[in-house]
């Protein structure tokens, strides 16, 4: 075999496998070389789904950050609210690939070719149904101030449900997390940040930032619900029973508030949950017919 | 089939192989590069992990360790990723601090400890503090937690008012 001549013949020797795939790296099965084994006791179809509740929350707020990209009030901005939602979508490839390593891959294989990774073929091929993620993470933006509350909430909520994930009894999913905890408390308190800097910032910034935090609260309605599923796994050790973060998250979220003087809004009652089951408005289905349609319409895209 | 010349270390040839986004540090001064060993049937396995979850370098950084254990002799190369435990900017040898410095990239300060349990909320401006790469002084201000790659953020001096980026604590 003759030797490569330069990094860009070895990627291509690298890719050889998904060389015509373009819409994932390409370059790197995101678990190469991990064991993927699921310990005994756990099962790995129930595994698969918690790690699509898990992952497609990351998918779709990355998305939704990305949209503030070349719209965003400052330079230094722009180029942080793309590091959080690139971190987020890293953390999205990695649940998405252990998800399909256990054969959790929905209908997308209908779709996808064989060539496409699994990581890919969840987040391109699926319809809205079959996401699992919560219409806090699936919400339009709205204004920055508004987009800055959801970020405070989901990353709160998001970070409190990691930390406690690094004790899963599934390895994997445990460094998953371990990494994810160190990344997410950027995210929080750079949310955390703005808010307070709106909130305690000039009339009408602090209006905007009130008006964005009312309009969130009400998200939070089926966050804390945890679906059978997610009990079953939290009996099992794998999973983190959302409803056991309550109180944290309810703790931070009231710290920021009131250092931003902001009214903290009413907690909304608990609701059965939806997302986490598939049911979502229209504006999830919105969101992926972007994210999805180059992949969909041009499935041997290469650039 | 060529055989390695037993002479070469296949430790040594990864370990000289570059960071694609920090080209002034190698990737075992970054602790990215885990593990180089040689197997029974002579295959080379080098262990790496990410800086970040979502860092888009792991697949070039294959690629290049892969390419140089190529020209070194060694034909039969497999780079795996591990998780576990997580990447920190304690990891980076004081050799890759120096260099980073010198290449106009302020080093990390002390990781963040993560005990188990909560995760305190820090609300009040950075307290991290980074040394001007470029005149040294002490007095510089944090422009963003977040720079032109996920591990750096940005970095004002005060004393000569250059901008420069610091590899950021995690």
């Amino acid at each position: 075999m003759a030797h490569e001549e330069t990094v860009y013949d070895a990627l291509g020797n690298a890719q050889e496998d998904h060389g015509h795939w373009a819409f994932g790296t390409g370059f790197d099965e995101p678990l190469a070389g991990v064991d993927t084994t699921v310990p005994d006791g756990i099962d790995p179809a129930e595994l698969g789904e918690y790690c699509l509740m898990l992952g497609d929350d990351a998918l779709v707020l990355a998305q939704r950050l990305t949209q503030w990209i070349t719209a965003s009030p400052e330079l230094e901005e722009e180029v942080a609210v793309a590091n959080v939602a690139l971190d987020l979508l890293g953390q999205a490839r990695l649940l998405l690939a252990r998800a399909g390593s256990v054969g959790v891959l929905g209908r997308s294989r209908e779709r996808a070719t064989e060539s496409i990774p699994d990581e890919d073929a969840l987040a391109y091929f699926r319809d809205a149904d079959e996401f699992r993620c919560t219409a806090l993470v699936a919400a339009p933006n709205g204004d920055f101030a508004q987009t800055m509350a959801r970020l405070l909430v989901a990353a709160t909520v998001r970070l409190a449900v990691f930390a406690r994930l690094r004790d899963s009894r599934d390895p994997v999913l445990a460094a998953i997390a371990a990494k994810g905890v160190n990344e997410l408390a950027y995210h929080r308190d750079h949310a955390a940040r703005w808010v307070l800097r709106l909130g305690d910032g000039t009339d009408e910034s602090h209006r905007r930032a009130q008006a964005g935090v009312a309009a969130v609260w009400p998200l939070l309605d089926d966050v804390f619900t945890a679906t059978d599923l997610e009990r079953r796994l939290t009996d099992a050790g794998v999973a983190v029973d959302p409803s056991t973060v309550r109180d944290e998250v309810h703790g931070v979220l009231t710290e920021v508030l009131e250092r931003a003087t902001l009214t903290v809004p009413a907690w909304p009652a608990d609701a059965a949950p939806r997302g986490r089951l598939g049911e979502h408005g229209p504006e999830l289905a919105e969101l992926l017919e972007t994210l999805q349609s180059l992949a969909r319409q041009h499935p041997a895209a290469t650039w | 089939m060529v055989s390695a010349p037993v002479t070469v270390d296949p430790w040594e040839v990864a370990a000289a192989v570059t960071d694609p986004e920090l080209p002034m540090v190698t990737l075992a001064d970054l602790g990215v590069l885990r593990d180089v060993r040689i197997e029974d049937d002579g295959a080379v396995v080098v262990e790496i992990t990410p800086t970040y979850t979502g860092c888009p370098a792991m697949g070039v950084m294959r690629a290049d360790l892969v390419l140089a254990l190529h020209r070194a002799g060694f034909d039969d190369v497999d780079v795996r990723t591990v998780l576990s435990p997580a990447w920190s900017t304690d990891w980076i040898s004081e050799a890759g601090r120096a260099k980073l410095a010198a290449g106009g990239i302020a080093p990390p300060g002390k990781a963040p400890v993560r005990a188990t349990g909560p995760v305190p909320l820090q609300l009040g401006p950075t307290r991290r503090t980074a040394a001007c790469p470029l005149c040294g002084s002490s007095d510089t201000e944090e422009l963003s937690e977040f720079g032109a790659t996920a591990c750096k953020a940005l970095r004002r001096c005060r004393t000569c008012r250059e901008p420069f980026e610091h590899v950021k604590e995690i």
